[in-house]
């Protein structure tokens, strides 16, 4: 944010010098009406992307086997996620290295959906393990497992992920 | 003129201090939290189709209170409106938030939306509509947003030229923990804007020395000092301008005007040897900058004036070559953004993913038709024009690749379908057995548990005999229909026996009527728990027959239909982006030709002066040769 005020600055600065060209205003009108015709285009296209999502989740995650997991770190805990492995039944699911711009959605509250997939009805067993650094430097490697019980709705899983432990909470 | 400027930077300040999406204490619907954490990457198309289909979803559930979003609604329709802002789309945004106004909402809720109406209204430049929502704001306001409302009430002030509402309002934000900064610099604009000249000095000297390590405070005290200083240059108090403006960091956004402007307030006083350090340093600066070419000519007309004329000579040839560089760059770039470059390098992928990548756009290789641009970056339309054309690049990209998908779907039924469809009349027909015969297992074992419970109103022992018991009641009865009907001779001892027979049967029955029930009811249990087992598999096989129904049939509708919207969607996009860079192209050139008129202006003058020095230098060394 502070970034953007600096770079606004600057801009706003700039932008005392700048003299009106008849060209420039024409174009500048153009761009004007332009922007509604932008604003239909992205309002179109995200009822594109909504549907499509929707098929994409029809076709290939069937509510009766959809598993989604989702990653969270606790607001307040200054302990760095580097990577998450996620393993249904032994077998690996997925593995996420975390960007700093990811891990800094997580620690503002933001919720990763790391892996959808497929298992059939009945109990299962998820292993998460999570690599990081503690505020204090030191590394941390951590791991647990979770029984989980999947019937005909979607499953969706909660993990939240601290430097002290892995929680799992089901929805 | 300038000072109007400064007023307008005044309330631009502010919409990068107003957005935010909406959070909450603690998290209950992970899909309105995933939404969040693209919303917090900045990924806003995203946020926003994972946040519309789930408050989508949450609206159409007949029992709203028991879904996870009813915890979070009025977030999650705040933060529609917020991630439509910030996507730029105003249209969208403003109807989000006025369905939560005009809906029937806690007082608290109805003004938080006013508010943030208000908010869109100001960054569309819609005054009078801004204020007309701040008004709707009455009673309990949250907290953690009055101040924002009352900075962004201040802001629509000054924008609207009403100083006595703004001095009201920032008058009252000056303790303020968020705004103190800006406020104190935008109430000495709200007094410069009602003509109260001291009073908006000694506001803007106040402004101009807050203690701050946070940059966005640090940038404002710069932009106060400089404002006192160019208010002191503008009515010819040179000297008095000098000290604000040397209070403005050498490492600030606001450092080359103001090294500029501490030169000429020396060379205004005639002293000549200051006038050469701030251009000194500023002539070294990069060369794209306004201030820093000014600052080329301006330094050897400090030394001319120092009467040294030799060194004088030396930087205006050193202005002159550079100018001649700077103008076959823009010649270069003018060239390059008319073959269709400064498009293709404004999509480039390692700018996007800079958070500099405005500020870098000059020094980006291979790409001249970038280098001048930073002035007119700050314009705000050319800023929504190239939003929009990025913006529009994107959804391009997307739309792409989800056509390769629509293939890719297509493929993925066509083997399911080869799959299943062969096998299917086989499992159905043997499903159909399947069904029949647990339907008559079904009405057999209800059968059964109705007559447990007739027998529990009213006891039947003769219903709980054995198949033996039950023939040898049978006979019995069939022998004393013959007795009765007398057709047949039978000895009085036969007829005793068989009342005897009966008898007994009937003691039987009669005293092991409780066991026996007792009995029945277990075993009925167990069949119970044995019809649960069938039923569940039958429902797991009708489930599993559905899927595989569902893998394939259905889809060829749908995918039709978004094949045909993508591809007219793709149409659109390509038709607006090719209408959006052009009017980014024609402002890139004007601005670019200006720019290159105003430096072949500057050669000349170099040129001149160049030459006036040479004169001097030699007059001066033949001067000194002669004595």
């Amino acid at each position: 944010m502070n970034h953007l005020v600096r770079t606004t600055l600057v801009l706003c600065l700039l932008s005392m010098s700048l003299g009106g060209v008849s060209a420039q205003e024409v174009a500048s009108a153009n761009i004007r009406s332009l922007d509604g015709q932008v604003q239909e285009i992205k309002s179109d296209v995200l009822g594109i992307a909504s549907e499509l999502s929707n098929l994409e989740e029809r076709l290939l995650y069937p509510s009766n086997t959809q598993v989604s997991v989702f990653v969270s770190v606790p607001q307040g805990d200054e302990f760095r996620l580097d990577a998450v492995q996620i393993e249904i039944n032994g077998e690996l699911a997925t593995h996420h290295i975390y960007s700093f711009k990811e891990l800094e959605a997580l620690q503002k509250g933001g919720v990763q959906r790391v892996y959808t997939g497929n298992v059939m009805t009945g109990e299962h067993q998820l292993s998460v393990t999570v690599i990081g650094k503690l505020k204090n430097g030191d590394d941390f490697s951590n791991a647990d497992s979770f029984a989980f019980s999947k019937g005909v709705k979607p499953k969706a899983l909660g993990l939240t992920l601290s430097g002290n432990d892995i929680q799992v909470g089901a929805l | 003129m300038q000072r109007a400027a400064f007023l307008t930077i005044g309330f631009l300040l502010s919409i990068c201090l107003l957005a935010g999406p909406a959070r909450s204490d603690e998290l209950k619907d992970l899909y309105f939290g995933e939404a969040l954490y693209y919303a917090h990457q900045s990924d806003f198309f995203s946020a926003l189709e994972r946040l519309d289909s789930e408050v989508k979803q949450h609206g159409e559930l007949d029992e709203p209170e028991l879904g996870a979003l009813f915890h979070h609604i009025n977030d999650a329709e705040f933060s529609l409106g917020d991630f439509e802002l910030r996507y730029r789309m105003h249209h969208r945004a403003g109807r989000a938030i006025r369905a939560v106004l005009e809906g029937a909402v806690e007082e608290t809720v109805r003004n938080d939306a006013a508010y943030r109406l208000a908010r869109i209204h100001f960054q569309k430049n819609q005054m009078d509509d801004a204020l007309r929502a701040l008004d709707r704001i009455d009673g309990d306001v949250p907290k953690s947003i009055r101040d924002d409302i009352e900075f962004l009430r201040g802001n629509i002030y000054l924008a609207e030229g009403m100083p006595e509402g703004s001095l009201e309002v920032f008058e009252k934000l000056q303790g303020s923990d968020e705004y103190g900064g800006f406020a104190a610099y935008n109430l000495g604009i709200a007094y410069l804007q009602g003509g109260q000249r001291s009073l908006a000095l000694e506001q803007l000297n106040h402004a101009g020395q807050i203690e701050s390590n946070d940059p966005g405070e640090l940038a404002i005290r710069d932009k106060s000092n400089l404002v006192l200083g160019t208010i002191h240059l503008e009515d010819g108090e040179h000297r008095q301008a000098l000290p604000y403006l040397n209070r403005v960091r050498l490492d600030g956004p606001f450092s080359n005007q103001a090294l500029l402007s501490a030169g000429w307030a020396s060379m205004a006083i005639d002293d000549f040897d200051r006038a050469v350090v701030p251009w000194s340093i500023l002539a070294d600066r990069e060369v794209t900058d306004r201030s820093a070419q000014e600052a080329m000519l301006a330094l050897p007309y400090a030394y001319g004036k120092l009467e040294i004329h030799g060194r004088a000579a030396v930087h205006y040839g050193r202005a002159l070559d550079s100018f001649g560089a700077e103008v076959n760059k823009l010649n270069e770039s003018i060239d390059s953004i008319r073959d269709g470059k400064f498009l293709e390098a404004l999509v480039r992928e390692e700018i996007r993913k800079d958070k500099d990548w405005v500020i870098h756009l000059r020094s980006l290789p291979n790409s001249p038709e970038t280098y001048y641009l930073m002035e007119l970056l700050a314009s705000h339309d050319f800023q929504t024009g190239l939003q929009n054309y990025l913006d529009l690049a994107d959804l391009h990209r997307k739309l792409l690749t989800w056509e390769a998908s629509f293939d890719s779907f297509d493929e993925m039924v066509a083997i399911r379908s080869d799959h299943y469809e062969p096998l299917l009349p086989d499992v159905d027909t043997q499903f159909r057995e399947l069904d029949s015969k647990l339907r008559l297992r079904t009405e057999q074992y209800k059968m059964l548990v109705k007559r447990r419970d007739d027998l529990l109103t009213t006891p039947r022992p003769e219903f709980l005999a054995t198949p033996e018991e039950q023939a040898i009641l049978e006979r019995v009865e069939h022998l004393e229909t013959q007795m009765a009907a007398g057709g047949t001779a039978f000895s009085e001892n036969f007829a005793a026996r068989v009342k005897r027979l009966k008898g007994l049967l009937s003691f039987t029955l009669e005293t092991e009527y409780h066991a026996r029930l007792t009995e029945f009811d277990k075993n009925l249990g167990t069949l119970d728990e044995a019809m649960l087992v069938a039923q569940k598999q039958y429902d797991q096989y009708v489930r599993s027959r559905q899927a595989a129904t569902h893998s394939f049939v259905g889809y060829d509708t749908p995918i039709s239909r978004l094949r045909a919207k993508a591809r007219d969607s793709v149409s659109k996009v390509e038709s607006l982006m090719a209408r959006q860079g052009r009017q980014l192209e024609v402002l890139a050139i004007a601005e670019l030709t200006a720019r290159r008129s105003h430096l072949e202006n500057y050669g000349d003058k170099a040129r001149f002066a160049l030459a006036d020095s040479y004169d001097r230098a030699t007059q001066a060394q033949a001067s000194v040769g002669g004595e």
